[in-house]
């Protein structure tokens, strides 16, 4: 069958029957992955020890957005963020110490996305205005940051994420039209787009290798999608959601990545076994989970839902860790400091929180 | 076969009606209130409440929501059902009787069904003039629980300036509102009342309440009313003039699969079969290995050392990790693997160190050229590639490394169009050229056991003096670092 399908793709076959064929060779590839799901992860998890409890507290809270934070994301210092609004502002605060560093102001409304340059010395951002800017950030508190704006991206919808690559040269961005690009910052110039999803991209998150040059991205069409940014080539897929899949996170070793989904749940997949691994669900949680990032070791994901909470799941167990209350209204954005000491998340309440283990 | 429900029209065939993230969890709290209200079914009992010279129809007390909640969905914290209960108040499925915040309480506060018909699964919107019809058939009744609260009474004034010119007609609505619930039983009135305030109280909520009907934008277009056709609460017809939502983007017109898409399916499939896979069993064994292994390093497992600045207001642990000079809790990590060595700038220093004590760091000095390639602007791309190409794999090259002819070959043909990703080859095999040779000698060298076993090596005075006893106690009382 596998010669079959080979000879199908030539002469003038129909879109139906090409559509056949794609179909069996779906339920073949199911098959085989099926073979190799001999045990789950949660079972083979059962001989490490159950963590100790949780105790996290929230003791900061970031207040001076007029309107719901949509995205923040950590510089590599460790303790400076950059977060962006639905009133169109984007803040660079020091959260050690809660002071507002930089402001600007947007020309548009639902900046949807942000993003810290590697070297502490810009930041990036878009949304509905379907573009992404990059601001060099001065040490001069009183010069317009409006001012030095540089537009790099330029979708055809709403940007819905950003990130630089491991320079500020690059960034890697998500849109409501579908598609994902690398763009040089410098020129503007478009390097390489993306296409294979089938609806909005909601997110995309950078392989953390030294070595590799691929990312993840996730969207309204259900699928996880891994991308080769040499190429452009869709690598790998996967479809396994029910709904939108809000987020994506890579694990910290690069060999798998979460998602978040309005289907209630997270999930984990392996690239290694090309399938999903574990499900983190509850039947009290029954609002969409918009946002999901990973403790340092890979141990804890942290994410955030609709129904203003964020649960911390262990990973390899599958249970639930703990439970956050605190935000007035949807969490849009977790994400866990560079060291691994803090969590950020961003609210719909108009607040971001800091929030860290304590030790019993 | 699978095809009929796949092929509906195209490219991103979900349907609009049934798939919207608001629908999802309108279905599932739909699915609670109604089990909830299925006394038979293991619901709670809903009675008729007596009070004082009246009745309360047809309530239920807060702690016996909790009560459900708890054991229906598992819920082990009290807390965390209070949590969920008061979200399905706040989206308007139960609400307080006596109450305009929808909140859920676990005591003996009474609370009261909504109707199906007010649902957010009928995707209300309604205008400001029902609302102003809402508000001032209220104002006619003279019943001391349909009192105007302060905040109402605020919207009413804005709106009577604001539809100043058509107040005449709502004020007739208002009439024929009054009107025909006069002509309703006094026991379904009161259900019915209460069931109208809460439905107000969602869509014109208390100020300093959350507005559940907010919308996130970026799914606003699959809603199931897209256009946002405005229905009235009181079957006021649409005189033309409601604004249309501002909430709506242009969606994009769904594309019909064509053949070259499903060929590229098809080609994409067949190099999945072709990939080796591996086992979950054995890619559990190395995520659970991996996080073993970082659960040290991990904060919100392991305490650090000295304690986290966020914790402790002390920025120390962030200076340690900072500095040039390493603990040897961050030299272990670099034993991991080459991947983490070379992540520390400090592990870069002392592995480049290592090679050229052993007259051996073109490799690593290669990888670094590429790396740093990379990460340059597009302009720069292709003279630095050239540079590399000079310094590293040129005839003569002055720090010649050695590439299989395979790659080198690659590589040549490659640089007849210098790009970011013209050496990816030659720093693959490189890379794992260092991993299977110099790396694994790196980790046995005196360099890197001694910073792993902390063995100080005062390296500022020359090494003999430290024999003389005069310096000897000396050193003895110099703190360690």
């Amino acid at each position: 069958t596998h010669q079959m399908a080979c000879q199908g793709l030539q002469g003038g076959e129909t879109v139906a029957s090409l559509k056949r064929e794609s179909e069996s060779l779906r339920k073949k590839l199911e098959e085989e992955r099926k073979k190799l799901s001999d045990i789950e992860l949660n079972q083979v998890a059962e001989k490490i020890e159950v963590l100790g409890p949780l105790s996290i507290k929230t003791r900061r809270v970031l207040k001076g957005h007029g309107n719901k934070v949509l995205c923040m994301d950590w510089c590599k210092d460790k303790r400076r963020l950059v977060s962006s609004s639905q009133d169109g502002k984007v803040i660079v605060w020091d959260a050690f110490t809660l002071n507002k560093e930089h402001g600007v102001a947007l020309p548009c409304t639902w900046v949807m996305a942000c993003a810290y340059a590697p070297s502490g010395c810009a930041v990036a951002c878009g949304g509905l205005d379907n573009k992404c800017s990059v601001f060099p950030l001065s040490l001069d508190k009183n010069e317009n940051l409006s001012a030095k704006k540089k537009s790099v991206a330029m979708h055809t919808n709403y940007v819905s994420g950003c990130t630089f690559t491991s320079s500020d040269m690059q960034i890697l961005t998500s849109s409501g039209d579908g598609t994902c690009a690398l763009w040089d910052v410098e020129s503007g110039q478009l390097l390489q787009s993306f296409h294979g999803h089938t609806a909005d991209v909601l997110s995309l998150d950078l392989a953390p290798s030294e070595t590799g040059n691929t990312f993840v991205s996730g969207g309204c069409d259900k699928k996880a999608n891994i991308w080769d940014m040499r190429s452009g080539q869709n690598i790998q897929s996967f479809e396994s959601h029910e709904s939108d899949i809000n987020c994506v996170k890579y694990y910290p070793s690069g060999d798998a990545f979460a998602s978040a989904s309005d289907d209630a749940t997270c999930r984990f997949y392996d690239l290694r076994a090309d399938r999903e691994v574990a499900v983190y669900q509850k039947d009290s949680v029954i609002f969409g989970a918009s946002t999901v990032d990973f403790s340092l070791s890979g141990r804890l994901l942290f994410a955030g839902y609709n129904d203003y909470t964020i649960n911390v799941w262990d990973v390899l167990k599958g249970t639930r860790a703990s439970i956050l209350f605190g935000h007035e209204n949807r969490v849009s954005r977790v994400r866990v400091s560079p060291d691994g000491t803090a969590l950020c998340s961003a609210s719909w309440d108009n607040t971001l929180r800091v929030s860290w283990a304590a030790y019993l | 076969m699978a095809e009929g429900s796949r092929d509906q029209g195209g490219v991103g065939t979900t349907d609009p009606e049934e798939d919207s993230p608001n629908m999802i969890v309108y279905r599932k709290i739909e699915d609670i209130v109604t089990r909830i209200q299925d006394e038979k079914a293991g619901g709670v009992a809903i009675r008729t409440v007596k009070s004082f010279l009246s009745k309360i129809p047809s309530v239920v007390s807060g702690a016996d929501i909790v009560q459900w909640l708890m054991k229906n969905l598992f819920i082990e914290d009290p807390a965390e059902a209070i949590h969920l209960g008061s979200l399905i108040a706040a989206h308007g499925y139960i609400f307080p009787i006596s109450d305009h915040v929808l909140t859920l309480k676990d005591d003996g506060t009474l609370y009261r069904f909504q109707s199906p018909y007010f649902w957010p699964s009928n995707c209300w919107e309604p205008e400001n003039t029902d609302y102003a019809i809402y508000l001032c058939k209220r104002t006619m009744q003279n019943k001391a629980r349909l009192e105007l609260a302060d905040y109402e009474a605020e919207n009413l004034a804005r709106l009577q300036r604001a539809f100043a010119r058509k107040w005449e007609f709502i004020f007739m609505q208002a009439e024929a509102q009054v009107k025909i619930d006069r002509k309703k039983d006094k026991a379904e009135r009161k259900i019915l009342d209460s069931q109208e305030r809460a439905f107000w109280d969602v869509h014109r909520p208390v100020p300093g309440c959350v507005n559940t009907t907010e919308m996130d934008i970026r799914k606003c277009r699959r809603e199931r009313n897209p256009h946002r056709v405005k229905k009235s609460v009181y079957g006021v017809p649409d005189d033309g003039q409601s604004q249309p939502s501002p909430v709506h983007i242009s969606s994009q017109p769904t594309r019909k699969a064509t053949k070259e898409d499903v060929q590229k399916e098809i080609t994409f499939l067949n190099i999945q079969l072709d990939r080796h896979c591996m086992k979950v069993s054995k890619v559990a064994d190395s995520l659970m290995s991996y996080t073993d292994q970082f659960v040290e390093y991990d904060p919100f497992v392991s305490a650090t050392e000295p304690s986290n600045p966020w914790i402790s207001d002390d920025t120390s642990f962030w200076d340690l990790e900072g500095s040039r000079d390493p603990s040897q809790q961050r030299v272990k990590k670099w034993g991991f693997s080459l991947e983490e060595a070379l992540k520390d700038p400090a592990g870069r220093d002392q592995f480049l160190k290592f090679l050229e004590s052993e007259f051996s760091s073109e490799n690593l000095r290669f990888w670094l050229a590429v790396q740093d390639l990379k990460r340059r602007p597009l302009q720069e791309v292709s003279s630095r590639a050239q540079e590399i190409w000079q310094e590293f794999l040129a005839e003569g090259a002055p720090s010649s490394i050695n590439l299989d002819s395979h790659s080198y070959e690659r590589t040549s043909q490659n640089l007849k169009d210098p790009a970011r990703y013209s050496y990816e080859d030659a720093q693959e095999h490189i890379f794992k050229l260092m991993k299977s040779d110099s790396y694994a000698r790196f980790l046995r060298s005196n360099i890197y056991q001694d910073l792993l076993l902390a063995r100080k090596k005062v390296s500022l005075f020359p090494f003999y003096i430290l024999l003389h006893p005069f310096w000897r106690r000396i050193v003895l009382f110099t703190p360690q670092h």
